[in-house]
C-alpha cells in the first residue's frame, strides 16, 4: 500500500514540480500515470523509493515514511525501472546484469540462478544470456532492464515509459507480463506517454498535469474525457477522439462497442 | 529517374551467423514520403544504415548487392559526399549530439565541408528557420527537451542540404505532443521536396501523413504499396502490426454490414458515419 499526503516538492528553480499531491494505491493494483512532460510524473515515481524526499507532506510505502527510511532498504520493496536502459545496465553479459542486484541483496547462489533462469525466459533472452546488452537492440535492452529489477522480485514495480521502441507484439506481451505479476499480488505502476497502451490494458489512471493530479479513476472513464484530456495535453486514444468526432453520447475506448454503436446508428439511418 | 535504388541487397552482420537483409528491393522516387515498419528486429534499421552507406562502409559484415543514392552507389562513394545527399536521424538524440550549443552542432557538418563562412552561416540560419527552432539557437543541446533536441538534429542534417531524410524511428522516445509535432515537420519538410524514409511503430501517427507503406519481416519486404492497400492487405493483419484502431473497427464494420471500408483516421470514418446518418 502507497500513501501519498500533501507531497509537494521544488527542484529550485521557483516552481512547484509537484504542488500537493495525494495519492492512494492498494495492493496488488495496476495503474498507469500519465500526463504531459514536466507534469510531475517522474518527480513522483521518485518518492517512491525515497530517491527523493518531500519538503512538505508524506510519503508512506508499505507502511513506512520513506523520510524514516534508505534508498536501499526502500530498493527491496520497490523496483523502478528507468526510461533509458542505457542508464540502467552495465554489466558485461546479460547474465551478469540480472544477477547484479541478487548478490548484492545476498542471496544464495542457487537461488540467483533461479531468479536469473525465470528472467531469460520469462523475457525472451535465453539466446542472449553471454552477450553484452549495449550489442542488443533498444526493444532488447529495454526487456533486459526490466527483468533485472524484477529478478529481485520487488513487492512494487514502477515502470518509466515501457513501451518505448517495442512493437505491437512485445507490448502486448509485456502486458502480460504485467497483467500476471498483479495477479500475483505486485503492485505494478506504469509511467508512460502510450495512451493507446493504457487505453488496451490498465484498469485505472492517474493523470497529472503541473505537477497536479487532475484526474484519477477507471481508464475507460477518464481517457473519453475532453476536458481531461485537453488539461493535460494528452493527445487522447483514437477510439475517444472518434467517439468525439461522431457525437457520441457515451464515448468509449472499447472497439466492440464503438463498432456497436455505428451499427446502430447505420440501421437508424436505414429505418 | 529513382533517388533511391536498393537491388538485391542482403546483409549479415560481422559476427553474425544470419542475415538481417535478404534480397531486399526497393525504389523511391524523389519526393515521395515511405513509411517503413514491421515487428522488432524484421530489418528495419538496418534497412536504414544501408541507405546512408554505414552499412557496409562503417559496419562491415557481409554485404551483396546494391544501393544507389542519388546515382551514387554507396560503397563506393566518400561519406562526405553521401552525408550531403542522405542524412540520417537516430531514435535517440542524446546519443548524436555534442556540442555546446545549438548554433555550432547545426553548423558542424557544413564546416567539415569547409564550406566559405557566409555560406555556412546561410545554411545554419536557414535549417533553424525551417525546424522552427531559431530561438534555441544560443542553447546548450543538454537543457533542451527530447523533441528539441530531436529538431536540433534534423537541423543539423538539413543544413547538409540532404535530398533524401532517413529517420530511424525519430519519436520513440518522445512524448506524443513534441512527437506530433516532428511527424508534421518531416510532412512540411517532404512537402518542400525532400525525400523522406521513416521507420515509425505507431502507424495512427503517420499512416495519413505518407504516401507509401513498406513493411519488413524477417530482412525481406513483404508489404509495399499506399498506407491504404496495406493496412488493409491479409498479410499484415497476419504479421501483428499494431493495425490502428480506427483500421481495426473499419474492418470489423466491413465484414459486419458487407461494405468495404478502408478508412485510415478517425476524421474519415466520423465523417462516413455522420454522412450516412444525417
Amino acid at each position: 500500500m502507497i500513501r501519498i499526503e500533501g507531497l509537494t516538492y521544488s527542484y529550485g528553480d521557483g516552481v512547484n514540480a509537484l504542488d500537493g499531491v495525494d495519492l492512494e494505491v492498494r495492493d496488488s493494483e495496476l495503474l498507469a500515470i500519465v500526463g504531459e512532460n514536466g507534469a510531475g510524473k517522474t518527480t513522483l515515481v521518485k518518492h517512491l523509493n525515497g530517491l527523493l524526499k518531500p519538503q512538505r507532506g508524506r510519503v508512506i510505502v508499505e507502511g513506512v515514511d520513506t523520510k524514516e527510511t534508505t534508498v536501499a532498504t526502500l530498493a527491496k520493496k520497490v523496483g523502478l525501472v528507468f526510461q533509458n536502459p542505457d542508464h540502467m545496465l552495465f554489466a558485461e553479459t546479460v547474465e551478469k546484469e540480472l544477477s547484479f542486484a541478487l548478490i548484492n541483496f545476498g542471496l544464495q547462489p542457487e537461488e540467483i540462478a533461479k531468479r536469473v533462469e525465470w528472467a531469460l525466459i520469462e523475457f525472451r533472452l535465453s539466446n542472449y544470456r553471454d552477450r553484452s546488452p549495449f550489442t542488443l537492440s533498444g526493444g532488447e535492452k529495454k526487456r533486459v532492464s526490466l527483468a533485472s529489477v524484477l529478478c529481485y522480485d520487488p513487492q512494487i514495480i514502477i515502470l518509466d515509459e515501457p513501451t518505448t521502441g517495442q512493437d505491437n507484439l512485445q507490448k502486448t506481451r509485456l502486458a502480460s507480463t504485467l497483467t500476471k505479476l498483479n495477479r500475483q499480488g505486485k503492485t505494478v505502476i506504469v509511467v508512460t506517454h502510450d495512451i493507446e497502451f493504457v487505453a488496451d490494458f490498465i484498469p485505472r489512471v492517474v493523470v497529472m498535469s503541473r505537477g497536479k493530479i487532475i484526474a484519477d479513476g477507471p481508464t475507460e472513464e477518464i481517457l473519453v474525457r475532453k476536458d481531461v484530456m485537453e488539461a493535460s495535453s494528452i493527445l487522447p486514444p483514437q477510439l475517444a477522439d472518434l467517439s468525439w468526432k461522431m457525437g457520441l453520447n457515451t464515448p468509449s475506448i472499447n472497439s466492440e462497442i464503438i463498432v456497436e454503436e455505428i451499427r446502430q446508428m447505420l440501421r437508424g439511418e436505414q429505418k | 529517374m529513382a533517388i533511391i535504388e536498393v537491388k538485391g541487397l542482403c546483409y549479415t552482420y560481422p559476427e553474425s551467423e544470419s542475415p538481417s537483409l535478404i534480397d531486399v528491393n526497393f525504389k523511391a522516387e524523389p519526393g515521395e514520403f515511405v513509411l517503413v515498419t514491421g515487428p522488432s528486429g524484421c530489418g528495419k534499421t538496418t534497412f536504414c544504415r544501408a541507405l546512408n552507406g554505414l552499412i557496409p562502409n562503417s559496419y562491415g559484415g557481409d554485404f551483396k548487392g546494391e544501393v544507389m543514392v542519388d546515382g551514387l552507389l554507396t560503397t563506393s562513394t566518400p561519406v562526405y559526399e553521401l552525408a550531403q545527399r542522405v542524412g540520417l536521424v537516430f531514435q535517440n538524440p542524446e546519443n548524436e549530439l555534442f556540442c555546446t550549443t545549438v548554433e555550432r552542432e547545426v553548423a558542424f557538418g557544413p564546416e567539415n565541408l569547409a564550406l566559405p563562412r557566409e555560406e555556412i552561416a546561410m545554411r545554419v540560419e536557414e535549417a533553424l528557420e525551417i525546424v522552427g527552432i531559431s530561438h534555441l539557437k544560443e542553447k546548450s543541446p543538454e537543457e533542451l527537451s527530447g523533441g528539441e533536441q530531436q529538431k536540433v538534429a534534423i537541423a543539423a542534417l538539413l543544413a547538409m542540404k540532404p535530398k533524401v531524410l532517413v529517420l530511424d524511428e525519430p519519436t520513440a522516445n518522445l512524448d506524443p505532443v513534441s512527437a506530433k509535432s516532428v511527424l508534421e515537420l518531416m510532412h512540411r519538410l517532404n512537402k518542400n521536396g525532400v525525400t523522406v524514409i521513416l521507420v515509425e511503430h505507431r502507424l495512427e501517427m503517420v499512416s495519413h501523413l505518407v504516401d507509401r507503406c513498406v513493411v519488413f519481416e524477417g530482412g525481406r519486404i513483404v508489404a509495399d504499396g499506399s498506407p491504404r492497400e496495406v493496412l488493409y492487405s491479409d498479410k499484415v493483419s497476419e504479421l501483428g502490426v499494431g493495425l490502428p484502431k480506427v483500421v481495426q473497427v473499419s474492418k470489423r464494420l466491413s465484414s459486419l454490414i458487407g461494405e468495404p471500408l478502408r478508412f485510415l483516421t478517425s476524421d474519415e470514418l466520423a465523417s462516413y458515419v455522420r454522412g450516412r446518418v444525417a
